[in-house]
């Protein structure tokens, strides 16, 4: 067969694909298997709709939703907290200026999350220490130490040891790689940077909320909740 | 039994009235459940077909769905809580005593409502967390990532407007500690802050603020930006799964 190609562009178009590597997960998996959206997909959808509200009507049922007295601005309650997902911001306040922990911080965190498609290196997605092995090992240990130095700084040990706990085990994946014998190995050093820091602000979000929302009693000071 | 609720529902779907409804009519055939997609204003949005993979459990952990789910729930209970309250200093509080011990299952809806909103809020971090993990955000999914991030955002203060309702001591300080935070934005933390509460403190200017944020403003853009979520999805080519990975 043989396909004429004219240099009309215009009349005739071609298309081209560029397919780079990792960035085009659509073109690789068209042609899977397909169903159809009704009534497969969309019973799927029903029943789990149907799981999320037997188990909240469940829940519904045997806990009631707080109701305090009535707002009342000459009382104030010791600790006044905001809802569970802002006491990790609540907790940073203890230790940082407002003007950090409740602006530069939540700003920065968007930030991150919007721009986080838009970087080649997230897209790619290749094992942090495929290049340069060394260098990289100097500066991300320097900056860890550094980062752990202000966190010790500021007293926040709260933040201080998942910082310890990822980095260290960031830095030592950099002893594997895609040939090491144990599957788990394998698995860490295929690991991007990205995957690094979205672990670290996972595990830091979880923490700080569950300090704030389980630990902190009047005047923000550490409590057990047990004890209260 | 199950075949005479079958031909029945057939019957049903055979009649003029629901061909009238449901433009696809009737029949089981895959051009009929193509049109029963296509000809519905509210699936025409996504795919006539979907890829089998995505439906499995392992890539979504259906966590997107189970956020929509919980958003339902609390359209459908927000529309009953909304027959019950006034938005007004003190007539707000004593609506909660009332929906406690006045009105039938009163007591229940607010509970639903209340758990479902902590229950979308958790959902919502853990669909983001798991996209992530799936780097299902790569292209051509980018900009659907980011109108995830403002659904983020919307699901947050939906949450945050909603708590100050009750007007009760734990609504009233947690709005104050959150409203607090903006008044350090440098240069305009104070003009935010009034802007946001309709006044230098948390009073019934900034209740009848949140409960309009609440009901009516977040809902809305809630539901416009979902209803883009959805369509990206399909504009990007259906859910990324994975190539099965031989580590
Ligand atoms: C009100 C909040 C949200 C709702 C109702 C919602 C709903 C959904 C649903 C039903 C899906 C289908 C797949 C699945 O179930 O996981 C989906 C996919 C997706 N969501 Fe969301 N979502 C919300 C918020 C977010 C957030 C916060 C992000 C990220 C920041 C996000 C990013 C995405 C992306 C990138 C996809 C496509 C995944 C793929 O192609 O595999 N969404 N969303």
């Amino acid at each position: 067969m043989q396909a004429e190609v004219q240099s009309d562009v215009r009349k005739n178009p071609r298309r081209i694909a560029f397919i780079l590597r990792r960035t085009s997960p659509y073109v690789k998996t068209q042609d899977d298997g397909r169903v159809m959206t009704y009534p497969t997909a969309l019973s799927r959808f029903i029943i789990a709709l149907e799981v999320a509200f037997v188990l909240l009507v469940w829940i519904s049922l045997l806990a009631n939703a707080p109701l305090e007295g009535m707002a009342d601005p000459m009382h104030t309650p010791n600790p006044a907290k905001a809802p569970w997902y802002f006491l990790g911001l609540q907790e940073l306040l203890h230790y940082f200026p407002p003007m950090v922990a409740g602006v530069l911080v939540p700003g920065l965190v968007v930030g991150a999350l919007i721009v986080i498609p838009y970087f080649n290196i997230n897209i790619e997605g290749e094992s942090l220490w495929a290049k340069d092995r060394k260098r990289r090992l100097m500066i991300i240990g320097v900056a860890l130490v550094l980062f752990c130095i202000f966190l010790l700084a500021f007293d926040v040990i709260v933040a201080l040891v998942p910082t310890i706990l990822i980095g260290g085990l960031m830095l030592w994946s950099a002893r594997f790689s895609s040939e090491s014998p144990r599957l788990f190995h394998r698995w860490l050093a295929s690991k991007p940077l990205s995957f690094w820091i979205m672990s670290w602000f996972l595990i830091e979000l979880t923490i700080l909320t569950v300090v704030g929302t389980f630990f902190r009693g009047p005047g923000w000071s550490w409590v057990l909740p047990w004890q209260s | 039994m199950a075949t005479t609720i079958k031909s029945g529902f057939e019957r049903i779907r055979n009649t003029e009235v629901w061909r009238t409804i449901f433009r696809s009519g009737s029949g089981s055939s895959n051009l009929h459940r193509s049109q029963a997609v296509q000809q519905n204003i509210f699936l025409h949005l996504f795919s006539v077909k979907v890829r089998s993979r995505a439906l499995e459990f392992s890539p979504t952990w259906y966590l997107g769905a189970l956020t929509l789910s919980t958003f339902f729930i609390l359209i459908a209970t927000g529309i009953l809580l909304m027959f019950y309250y006034h938005p007004s200093v003190p007539q707000a509080y004593a609506d909660m005593k009332d929906l406690q011990f006045v009105v039938a299952s009163g007591v229940f809806l607010r509970n639903l409502h209340r758990w479902s909103a902590h229950a979308m809020v958790f959902l919502v971090f853990a669909h983001m967390f798991k996209v992530f993990y799936r780097g299902a955000y790569r292209p051509p999914r980018q900009f659907n990532w980011v109108i995830g991030v403002f659904l983020l955002l919307i699901t947050l203060l939906l949450s945050y407007t909603g708590y100050l309702l009750p007007w009760d001591q734990l609504a009233f300080w947690a709005v104050t500690v959150g409203s607090n935070i903006a008044k350090a934005v440098p240069l305009m933390g104070k003009q935010i802050r009034f802007l946001m509460l309709g006044g230098n403190e948390v009073n019934a200017n900034a209740l009848l603020r949140f409960y309009v944020l609440h009901c009516v403003i977040l809902p809305l853009v809630a539901i416009l930006l979902v209803g883009v979520h959805f369509w990206r999805i399909r504009k990007d080519g259906g859910l990324y799964v994975p190539e099965k990975k031989n580590l």
